[in-house]
This record gives structure tokens, C-alpha cells and sequence, in this order.
């Protein structure tokens, strides 16, 4: 089933200094009983979002009309908790098609790769440098590139490489996903499948 | 890497498929399970695509995330959660893949029945659109968490596709101290590593504190390898795993047996086999343990001082943030500290040996007044058990009550949900922000500290209410 191309996005950013954002506050629980994929961008930071009277948090990013785009910057360990493909499904409804961290949760990571949401990995120094630029202009744009794998804070000119695998670059790239290629070798598993002994 | 091999070497590169050049493995999956919340979009995604399951005798669904754990019997009240359930049976009825769904006397959670009916093997591959798959991996499987589009590749093709992760060798040596349980283990060893300490590893548990532990021990520390960021941990299998799923419904039956035996004997880690990343700790050390903060790396031994902000790991900010919602300050003990709630259950601890371990310390004692308990079991047959053995006539005597089998408030998406504010004792696996319930502060802990809080009415030692020779679960 193929997903949105991603080639190079040029566009503003909206910062979350935070550690260890976990997937229970990207989309919390209660919010998790849907049974298709839509809305969930309603939810997307629900409780850091909303108060218990439904009325937005104004200090929160998301809340902030200075910041807008469609780069999510988070800090290190972006996502951790659980497996819920539910939470990167919120960031790419709310209208993010990139997550910057210095660090990524390995679940998460693989979920927004999955659904066309580029993760990209930089280092302390330059996630650094990218919330010092948002701070100092709310609307500074950057670039990412996958075909370069280059990630460059237009107003400074200041970039870093980063990585990702040939094979999920070309899913990216194409917007393929992992089901179309495995059903293409379905005769090799089934073959494999035999052999298995329980 | 050398010729010799780790059990996790051993396992994974027995079921790849195919390999992709600068990409990820094909992996072949021999268990999957699935549960009513992750599982929906997956079957709608095979209907968009035309297609259907592969193999769905490798696939068991059973409901658990969003039961109620009381009145079982009646209709599920809340609308959303009920056409979940409902979605989950249609779609295991149409793919015919087999359903233990509310009220079935083998349902209860995902992580719980696959062992003890005999779905869990050594050996396997084993996945679930749930984290916390990697309780699996006490038995010497490899056993992960996936997200929704994995578990409609594997409903779709039997495989996922994912890179090797790197492996990493966690030893525990020595002996446990008296009121140390598998739970201090592990949230020990997660407040060393951090959250992500080991993310992009898979870890395997070695050293005589797993050797001497039973398997429900061991699915506790495995269990939690995801809460240091590790994708699944993993212990070799012995004469311990080999008892406990020997004549279970779904084990290998006579010959094949045999088979599977010659087979399993083969997985451990070979003398000389390099990990990319080895550590090694003195079991002796670890005290019983409690977290004070909103990640489950923010734990201590129950005895000390919540850390000051400048001992913190990774940014200040991040660390006043959690204590601000906790609503603790540095330097605070935690010993005293009044509780509202105490839960006991969950994948992490919801097994019969939580269970034994609860009633060992409630035992002739009362309920404090101020403490709401849950006692959640983990499925139909641990329930069964806890009657059976006469837990159940200890708890009621002690003023508790059993509740029925399912995820309940270890995520809070039924009913079970801590009011905000409250601070509740809990014997689950997450402590993040109003993971019980919008507001909730969470303490993660043993089963052993959480019956200690719930007859004092507050964080209290165990240790102090045991007898020497009460053998901890």
C-alpha cells in the first residue's frame, strides 16, 4: 500500500525540548480505540496539549502560534515506551512528516519509516544548534534531504548528515512499503515456512 | 564476529529468510499474537489490499487490553472498546485464527497465556503489536513488540523485516538479598541503563540470579527489557524452561518432542561468542526497589533519597519536570510517603508467584483504610490458581478483593484508572505521566512492596513486615 513520496521537505519547525518523550504522551491510552487509521492527529500530546477541561495549554508548543511547519524537533530517546504504530500515526495526521531527535526509540523509529514519516538522528551538538535557531526565529526553515541524507538550518547554512539504509531510503523515496516487497518473494517463504519445525 | 555464536545469533539467523544488502533481514515468524487494539487497521489493510492470512495457525488472538476486569459477563459498556472487541472476533472468525476473547476460560493477557499454554517456545521467533512481547524471551525465543503495519506483514507474509540488532550480555552474579524479587532485578538494572540504555540492542540475561530463578521470574526481568530501550532480552533455556512447558497444549507432543528437545539444547551462548556490549553486576547489591519519577530508569533501592537534580542522568529540566508531576522534591525519601492506590497485575506481574508473593506479606493483616486495591490476575488460569491455593481466602480475610483477568490499570484503558493526583503503587511496567489515568503518579515496584504499601497505607520497606523464611516470588 503505498504511502506519501519523501524526497526533500523545506519547512519551519515546531521544537519539544524534552527527554525521553515517551508514546503514552504522543497519543495517550484512552485515546488508542479507533479502528481505522484517522483522527488521530485530534490527540497528538493530548494531556501536555489540552487540560483536564479540554481548554489548550498555552504554554505548549503546539499551542504557540509562533511555531508551525511540518519538522517535529524532540529531544533525545524520541518515543520510547510502547509499540503503538498509533503514536507516529498522530504525528503524521497533526501534519509532520519529519521527527529530528538527537536519539530515537527503536519501535517508533521503525513505525514512522513504516508510514512515511522520516526520522532523522543528528547529533546532541547540532539538535542543539536547531533549537537555538527556532529560538532565535520561530519561523527559521529547514531543509531535509534524503536523497543527500542531509538535514541544513537554512538561515545559518549550518547541516549534518544522517543516516538510513539503502533498502528504507528506496521505500521513501518511492513510497513503497515493506508488504508489497515481501509479497514479491512469497514463494521463498512459503518454501522457508516448510522447514520450520513447530 | 567469530564462528562461535550467541543464542540470540543462533535463534535469528535460523530464520531469516532473505537478506538485503544495506537493509534489513527477512525474518521468518513462528508465533504471532494479537490483541484487539493494535490488530484493526492491520486486518483492514489485508481487505484494502485483497489478500489474506498466510499462515493463520500461527497466529492467536485473544482480547486483554481494554476488558473491564468486573462484571466479565455483561455487555462492555463503553461503546469504542466494545466494537474493538467485536472488531477482533469478526476478524478472527474471517481469517480463521483462533480466539480466546472475553469470558473464554483460556483469555486473559497476551504475555500470560502464550507461555502457559505452550504457544511460547524456545527457539522461536515470536511477535505482538504490544512492547512488552519481550516477556517471551525468559524461554529463549526471540520475542519483540511491533507496530501496526509488522503485524499486517506478518498476518499478510509470516515475516517482518527488520536490521539485526546489536547484542549486548547482561550478567547478574551472586546470590539475591532476602525481599529481593525478579521485579528489583529489573527495574535495577533499567535505573543503571537508563530508558535507553540499551536501544538498538537485544540483550540475553545470564549468570546465577537467572539460572536460580523461576520462569515466572524470568518473564518479569524479560518482560521489562523494553524499558531501557532493549527491542527483547532473552535467557537461555534449561531444565527449568524445559519442566515448565513440558505436556502445556500447544508444546510438541512424543516424537516431536524429541525433535524439538535436541533442538533446544543447542541454544546458548557459545564459550568465546562476542557481544558488542557486555555488563556484569553483583546480585547481593540490588535492594528492593521504587521508582520516584516518570520513566522507569528514575528508580532507587527502596531505602534512599530521590537523587538530587544535579546527580541527575541527561538535562536538569527534563528531571524537575518529572519530579514537578510526581509531585516530589529532590532529596526526598521515599520511605513514608502516603499512597492512595496499589495495583497488582499486569504482564509484568500479573503471574501466580506475584500473587503468592502479595498474600506472604498480607497475610493476617488488614487493608489500610486509605488504600483502593486492585488485584488483577493475569489470566482465567492464574486466577484459577489463586483459588486453587487458598490466595484468595487470604486476600478476602486481609480485605481484598480479586478482580477478574486483563490489562486493566496498567494502561488504563478501561475503567481501572487512577484519579489524577493519586499516587498509587504499582506493580506494572510504565510510570510514565497519567499512564494509570489522566494525572496518575505511578510507583513502579515489586509485588512484595506493593502488598506492603497497600496494608500500611504508605511506601514502606517489606522486608520489615517478612518473615525470614517467607520465600519471595
Amino acid at each position: 500500500m503505498a504511502y506519501d513520496k519523501f524526497t526533500t521537505l523545506k519547512s519551519s519547525a515546531v521544537p519539544l525540548p524534552i527527554e525521553n518523550v515517551d508514546t503514552d504522551q504522543i497519543i495517550p491510552a484512552r485515546f488508542l480505540k479507533a479502528t481505522e487509521r484517522k483522527g488521530f492527529g485530534d490527540n497528538l500530546f493530548r494531556d501536555w496539549r489540552y487540560n483536564q477541561d479540554n481548554s489548550p495549554k498555552e504554554d505548549f508548543a503546539l499551542n504557540n502560534p509562533k511555531y508551525s511547519g511540518k519538522i517535529l524537533v524532540g529531544g533525545k530517546n524520541f518515543g520510547s515506551g510502547s509499540s503503538r504504530e498509533h503514536a507516529a500515526w498522530a504525528v503524521y495526521d497533526y501534519g509532520f512528516r519529519c521527527v529530528v531527535s538527537s536519539f530515537f526509540a527503536d519501535i517508533f523509529r521503525g513505525n514512522c519509516l513504516n508510514i512515511g514519516v522520516l526520522p532523522v538522528q543528528v547529533s546532541t551538538e547540532f539538535l542543539q544548534k536547531i533549537f537555538a535557531a527556532i529560538e532565535a526565529d520561530p519561523n527559521t526553515e529547514f531543509e531535509v534531504s534524503l536523497p543527500e541524507q542531509k538535514v541544513t538550518i537554512l538561515t545559518s547554512g549550518a547541516s549534518e548528515s544522517f543516516d538510513i539504509n539503502d533498502y528504507k531510503k528506496g521505500n521513501m523515496t518511492n513510497g513503497f512499503d515493506d508488504i508489497d516487497y515481501l509479497l514479491n518473494i512469497k514463494d521463498g517463504i512459503q518454501d522457508f515456512a516448510k522447514t520450520r519445525p513447530f | 564476529m567469530s564462528a562461535k555464536k550467541t543464542l540470540f545469533d543462533k535463534v535469528w539467523d535460523s530464520h531469516v529468510v532473505h537478506q538485503i544488502k544495506n537493509g534489513p533481514d527477512v525474518l521468518f515468524i513462528d508465533r504471532h499474537m494479537v490483541h484487539e487494539v493494535t490488530s484493526p487497521v492491520a486486518f483492514l489493510g489485508l481487505k484494502n489490499r485483497g489478500i489474506g492470512v498466510m499462515h493463520p495457525e500461527k497466529t492467536f488472538a485473544t482480547a486483554d487490553h481494554n476488558t473491564p476486569t468486573i462484571n466479565q459477563h455483561l455487555p462492555v459498556a463503553d461503546p469504542l472498546s466494545a466494537n474493538q472487541l467485536k472488531m477482533l472476533e469478526e476478524n478472527a472468525n474471517e481469517y480463521d485464527i483462533s480466539y480466546w476473547g472475553l469470558g473464554h476460560e483460556k483469555n486473559g493477557i497476551v504475555h500470560v497465556v502464550g507461555p502457559e499454554y505452550g504457544i511460547t517456545l524456545p527457539g522461536a521467533t515470536i511477535v505482538c503489536g504490544d512492547s512488552h512481547t519481550s516477556t517471551h524471551g525468559a524461554f529463549g525465543a526471540i520475542a519483540f513488540g511491533i507496530g501496526t503495519s509488522e503485524v499486517e506483514m506478518v498476518l499478510a507474509t509470516q515475516c517482518i523485516m527488520q536490521p539485526k540488532p546489536k547484542s549486548m550480555r547482561i550478567n547478574i552474579t551472586g546470590d539475591l538479598q532476602f525481599g529481593v524479587t525478579p521485579k528489583d532485578v529489573a527495574l535495577f538494572i533499567i535505573s543503571q541503563l537508563t530508558t535507553s540504555g540499551a536501544t538498538g540492542y537485544f540483550v540475553e540475561y545470564a549468570g546465577d540470579v537467572f539460572k536460580n530463578m523461576t520462569m515466572e521470574g524470568r518473564m518479569t526481568v524479560c518482560n521489562l527489557s523494553i524499558e531501557m530501550g532493549a527491542r527483547g532480552g532473552m535467557i537461555a533455556p534449561d531444565e527449568t524452561t524445559f519442566h515448565y512447558i513440558k505436556g502445556r497444549e500447544f508444546t510438541p507432543k512424543e516424537a516431536a518432542w524429541n525433535t524439538a528437545m535436541d533442538y533446544w539444547q543447542t541454544l546458548y551462548t557459545d564459550e568465546g561468542a562476542e557481544f558488542h556490549k557486555e555488563l556484569t553486576f553483583d546480585g547481593s547489591q540490588i535492594e528492593p526497589m521504587i521508582t520516584y519519577g516518570t520513566n522507569p530508569g528514575m528508580g532507587m533501592g527502596i531505602s534512599n533519597d530521590i537523587p538530587l537534580v544535579e546527580a541527575a542522568q541527561g538535562g536538569a529540566a527534563t528531571y524537575k519536570k518529572s519530579l514537578q508531576y510526581m509531585q516530589f522534591d529532590e532529596g526526598d525519601a521515599m520511605i513514608g510517603k502516603p499512597i492512595d492506590f496499589v495495583f497488582l497485575g499486569s504482564c509484568t506481574n500479573g503471574r501466580i508467584e506475584d500473587f503468592r508473593a502479595f498474600a506472604s506479606i498480607v497475610k493476617g493483616k488488614q487493608k489500610a483504610a486509605n488504600v483502593t486495591a486492585w488485584l488483577v490476575p493475569g489470566s482465567h488460569k492464574v486466577e484459577s490458581a489463586i483459588k486453587e491455593e487458598g490466595i484468595l481466602d487470604i486476600l478476602t480475610e486481609a480485605g481484598f478483593e480479586l478482580r477478574e483477568p486483563g490489562c486493566s490499570a496498567c494502561l488504563a484503558m478501561n475503567d481501572d484508572k487512577v484519579p489524577p493526583g493519586k499516587l498509587a503503587v504499582s506493580t506494572s511496567n510504565r510510570n510514565f505521566e497519567g499512564r494509570q489515568g489522566p494525572g496518575s503518579r505511578t510507583l513502579l515496584a515489586s509485588p512484595l512492596v506493593a502488598a506492603a504499601a497497600a496494608v500500611t497505607g504508605k511506601v514502606t520497606d517489606p522486608r520489615e513486615l517478612m518473615e525470614k523464611e517467607v520465600v519471595a516470588g
